[in-house]
């Protein structure tokens, strides 16, 4: 049986953390109107770009690389999730869970291997 | 603690609660006020290593700077610029500031004194701060504007990468402590060496870990020598230029208190947390919680120094790094720690 009492403090922490930083955000905005120091204007409230007005779109294209590395990221937080529970129960499972493991562990290096060749961790 | 409130003659019920909103405060409140004097302390410290004084004017010794700089920001004028999303750029600083206060949820300060005692700690924590790369990511993409976004990019891509190879070495670390409790793991290296020494960087195959936990927490937090994310040269100030005010405070709050995290987790996890390190007597005449403090205020201290001398890396170096050093080397050490443990312990 699960013990998830343990998870009712950390829920109200999640509460009070919360509450704490929201505070931190939209009571400045208060105090600033309050005063008097709330005082915007359109050339105040445009986008910063080292001055010059804006160029592009902000949001047009950026590099699949980061796409990249978001698909390989997904792939080894998966194969770690996996691993998490091997390794609490080593005692129990012995040399065939090992073994399996390593198998597991062996077809991933070979999927990150063929990353490595393709060149998909390169960033020239 | 319950116990107490409750011989004040309360009811078990009301005594857990008040006790646990006194636990939470006990941590937020004294964390905050750190992460104040960590600021002030980073600043004198690499004022140090460049032979000047840093922060020496306000209060005695400029102990008061964080506090006066705080005060500034929280009575400056709150931005919001007019291509922004409103919505989103306001609850970014609030998602990355409270992701930052909830891992310390599950650090044990004491044998017992943590506030919630669950049996998948460490997974908790490596899950928190997977949830603080949307602090970053929404940040940089509300701000409608290109280099908060550029950096937004840069710090998620980072982040995530570097926090591959910290789950490796999280792996390694729980096959030799058989737990993801963080109290079972910091029991389990009392005299871990030699039966002297309280934890596992003593051990030759843990050792390269500890050190690779070390570089990847600098990377995962941002910190020099990785912090692309804010370069200041390339990216105006990273993904909160847009930012102003308590909203831009929040995410330096953040940031140094997610640094104090990774300091703490390097105690925890290879320095023997509250334990002293080394395993005699009058050496636990010192409660855990201040040798918990001591090992954070260290590895806090080669944070700083670490930033103070050594150059930024690029962003290709520090991907490279990350992928084609850190990842396979843990990997390959998970086999190895597993390996060994079959044959020396389960087999």
């Amino acid at each position: 049986m699960v013990d998830l009492s343990q998870y009712l403090p950390i829920l109200i922490f999640l509460g009070i953390a919360l509450a704490l930083s929201s505070l931190f955000v939209f009571l400045p905005m208060g105090v600033s109107r309050l005063t008097g120091t709330h005082n915007p204007d359109a050339e105040k409230l445009s986008e910063y770009e080292c001055g010059f007005p804006a160029f592009e779109d902000p949001r047009s294209q950026f590099d699949v690389r980061f796409y990249l590395v978001a698909i390989l990221f997904i792939i080894f937080d998966l194969e770690a999730a996996f691993l998490f529970p091997w390794a609490v129960s080593l005692d129990m499972t012995g040399w065939p869970g090992w073994i399996t493991m390593m198998v597991f562990l062996g077809e991933l290096a070979i999927g990150l291997a063929y990353a490595w060749k393709k060149g998909a961790l390169e960033w020239e | 603690m319950t116990q107490t409130f409750v011989n004040w003659g309360m009811t078990y019920d009301w005594a857990w609660f008040v006790a646990t909103i006194a636990g939470i405060l006990l941590i937020a409140l004294p964390l905050m006020l750190a992460v104040a004097m960590i600021i002030y302390a980073d600043r004198k410290i690499w004022a140090a290593m460049a032979l000047r004084r840093g922060p020496n004017v306000v209060g005695p010794f400029g102990l008061l700077q964080s506090f006066a700089d705080g005060l500034k920001v929280f009575l400056q004028e709150t931005i919001i610029p007019s291509a922004a999303n409103k919505g989103l750029f306001l609850i970014a600083p609030i998602i990355t500031f409270t992701v930052a206060l909830m891992a310390w949820a599950v650090i044990p300060f004491n044998s017992g004194a943590v506030l919630a005692d669950i049996n998948v700690g460490l997974l908790y924590v490596l899950a928190i701060s997977s949830l603080g790369v949307y602090g970053v990511v929404i940040a940089g993409w509300a701000s409608n504007s290109k280099y908060p976004f550029f950096s937004a990019m840069r710090a998620a891509a980072q982040m995530i990468s570097y926090e591959v190879s910290i789950g490796f070495i999280l792996i390694c670390v729980v096959l030799w402590a058989g737990s993801f409790n963080l109290n079972a793991i910091v029991e389990a290296q009392r005299g871990a060496g030699l039966g002297i020494v309280n934890g596992f960087w003593f051990n030759l195959l843990l050792f390269p870990m500890w050190v690779m936990f070390l570089i990847s927490s600098m990377a995962e937090t941002a910190r020099a020598p990785f912090d692309l994310t804010e370069a200041e040269s390339e990216l105006v100030a990273g993904y909160q230029t847009e930012y102003s005010s308590m909203s831009f405070a929040l995410y330096w709050l953040g940031e140094y208190a997610n640094v104090l995290l990774m300091c703490a987790l390097n105690a925890t996890l290879f320095w023997g947390g509250w334990l002293p390190p080394l395993e005699i007597e009058f050496l636990y005449w010192i409660p855990g919680f201040v040798w918990l403090c001591l090992k954070i205020l260290f590895f806090f201290f080669i944070f700083s120094w670490v930033k103070a001398t050594v150059p930024r890396y690029r962003y290709d170096q520090l991907m490279r790094l990350g992928w084609k050093v850190f990842l396979p080397l843990s990997l390959l050490f998970v086999v190895l720690v597993s390996g060994w443990l079959m044959f020396t312990r389960y087999g």
